[in-house]
């Protein structure tokens, strides 16, 4: 089926076949390796895109449902080496050790501070509840969310 | 995970998706995906052509009558019914929601789905028999009623047969509810819950205990674990708990959603 999306401000438009996932044909098809594939069963959030605004584990979703979507992944954050607020300030607090969790963090993340640019603690930890860390322990995360929240 | 081929239909309108359920027995409605799509992957069920329902605008939405009986559509998501200033009406709908995963869990699933899926571990059902709410399903030849009672059939079987959709869930006025569940971290998976609602009496539906939920009677919160004890409960042993702890547990839940629903 033809599929039509936008990525990050690029238009793309592909042959897929219905059976494949969305975050199959982001890494396979468009080559955008960003998100990543934690557990493909729901759990780990590393796959977590924007999807018309909508955050969405893009491992539950059919590229063909995306079709028509703006679709916003990690790789769009950055504007060249310049990283976004949040991208420095997980740098700057350590927020990642392996980085695998990484990509769908400042997904969620950036969908939290998006949609309320003040998250209480409590709101913070509850916007990230579908992300897994295996390394940090999560505070440092937290921390960074923390420091960009106004 | 690459999934058994299928193919994949998207109706923009539900006439157009009963058509497409009822033209291939192996025609399986697609609502959040948040269940069914790891099914497929698990091979736990491979349908041949998936009807994605998400272009119907009739199945979305939620309405308040001037009574207070508000009307859902199935394919309206926990987050956008927590979003919604009408599902106030009966705060106990959003409350539950809210607690359902996370975030994008939240932002992808639907009301439909839960029930649906009737996965006996799932928040919905409960909370939908406890507050007696009314189940419109269509199919090809038209529509009928049934309460949540007649709904839930057994674990992942509902009343909705091959070629039929949930068109439409009817929940009566009412706030005096209650919610309680034990489960695996916060807004986890359900190890065993209890939704209470009071109308006259206590309606007390319990969740993870049996194939669907089980309904429950009392005259106050004081009588509650005896109801729920007369119900001689023989809940499932897993890794989680075994049916004992499950059969304890439905009986403080029941008691402390009953507490809630009388506040
Ligand atoms: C990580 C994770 C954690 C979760 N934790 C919980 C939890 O704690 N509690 C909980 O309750 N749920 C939980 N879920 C399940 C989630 O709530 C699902 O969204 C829900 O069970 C199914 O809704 P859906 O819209 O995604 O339906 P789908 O997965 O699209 O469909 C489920 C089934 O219902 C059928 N169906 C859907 N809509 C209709 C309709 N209108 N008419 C007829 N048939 C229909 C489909 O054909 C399919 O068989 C979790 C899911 C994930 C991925
Ligand atoms: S890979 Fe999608 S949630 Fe883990
Ligand atoms: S930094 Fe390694 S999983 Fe989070």
């Amino acid at each position: 089926m033809e599929v039509t999306v936008t990525v990050n401000g690029t238009a793309y438009e592909r042959d897929v076949e219905p059976r494949k996932l969305l975050i199959h044909f982001l890494r396979d098809d468009l080559d955008l390796t960003g998100s990543h594939i934690g557990c493909d069963t729901g759990n780990c959030g590393a796959c977590s895109i924007i999807v018309d605004g909508v955050l969405v584990k893009s491992c539950m979703l059919l590229a063909v449902q995306a079709d028509g979507s703006e679709i916003e992944t990690v790789e769009g954050l950055a504007d060249g080496d310049r990283l976004t607020e949040l991208q420095q300030a997980f740098s700057d607090h350590h927020a990642l050790q392996c980085g695998y969790c990484t990509p769908g963090m400042l997904m969620s993340a950036t969908a939290l501070l998006r949609a309320n640019a003040s998250p209480s603690d409590e709101e913070i930890k509850k916007a990230l509840q579908g992300n897994i860390c295996r390394c940090t322990g999560y505070w440092n995360i937290f921390e960074a969310v923390k420091s960009v929240a106004r | 995970m690459l999934l058994r081929e299928v193919e994949y239909v998207k109706p923009s309108s539900l006439a157009d998706a009963l058509a497409a359920l009822a033209a291939n027995d192996g025609a399986r409605a697609l609502a959040g995906g948040q269940t069914l799509i790891n099914v497929m992957k698990a091979r736990a069920a491979s349908p041949d052509v998936l009807v994605d329902l998400n272009g119907l605008d009739e199945l979305k939405g939620i309405e308040l009558a001037a009574d207070g009986t508000l009307s859902i559509g199935p394919m309206t998501t926990y987050a956008e019914l927590v979003g919604s200033a009408e599902a106030r009406a009966r705060p106990i709908l959003g409350e539950v929601c809210a607690q359902i995963a996370d975030v994008q869990v939240r932002n992808r699933g639907t009301i439909g789905g839960n029930l649906c899926s009737n996965d006996p571990t799932n928040h919905l059902p409960p909370l939908m028999a406890a507050v007696g709410a009314e189940l419109t399903i269509a199919g090809e030849d038209g529509e009928r009623t049934v309460p949540a009672s007649a709904f839930f059939l057994g674990v992942y079987m509902t009343a909705v047969q091959q070629g039929e959709l949930l068109t439409r869930i009817t929940v009566p006025a009412g706030k005096r509810d209650g919610f309680a569940a034990v489960t695996l971290g916060v807004d986890g998976t359900c190890i065993a819950n209890a939704a209470a609602s009071l109308d006259g009496s206590l309606r007390i539906a319990l969740g993870c205990v049996d194939a669907v939920p089980v309904l429950v009677e009392a005259g106050s919160p004081d009588d509650v674990r005896a109801a729920v004890r007369a119900a001689k409960l023989d809940p499932p042993s897993d890794v989680h708990a075994s049916g004992a702890y499950r059969a304890h547990l439905a009986e403080v839940l029941a008691e402390r959603a009953a507490r809630q629903a009388m506040r």
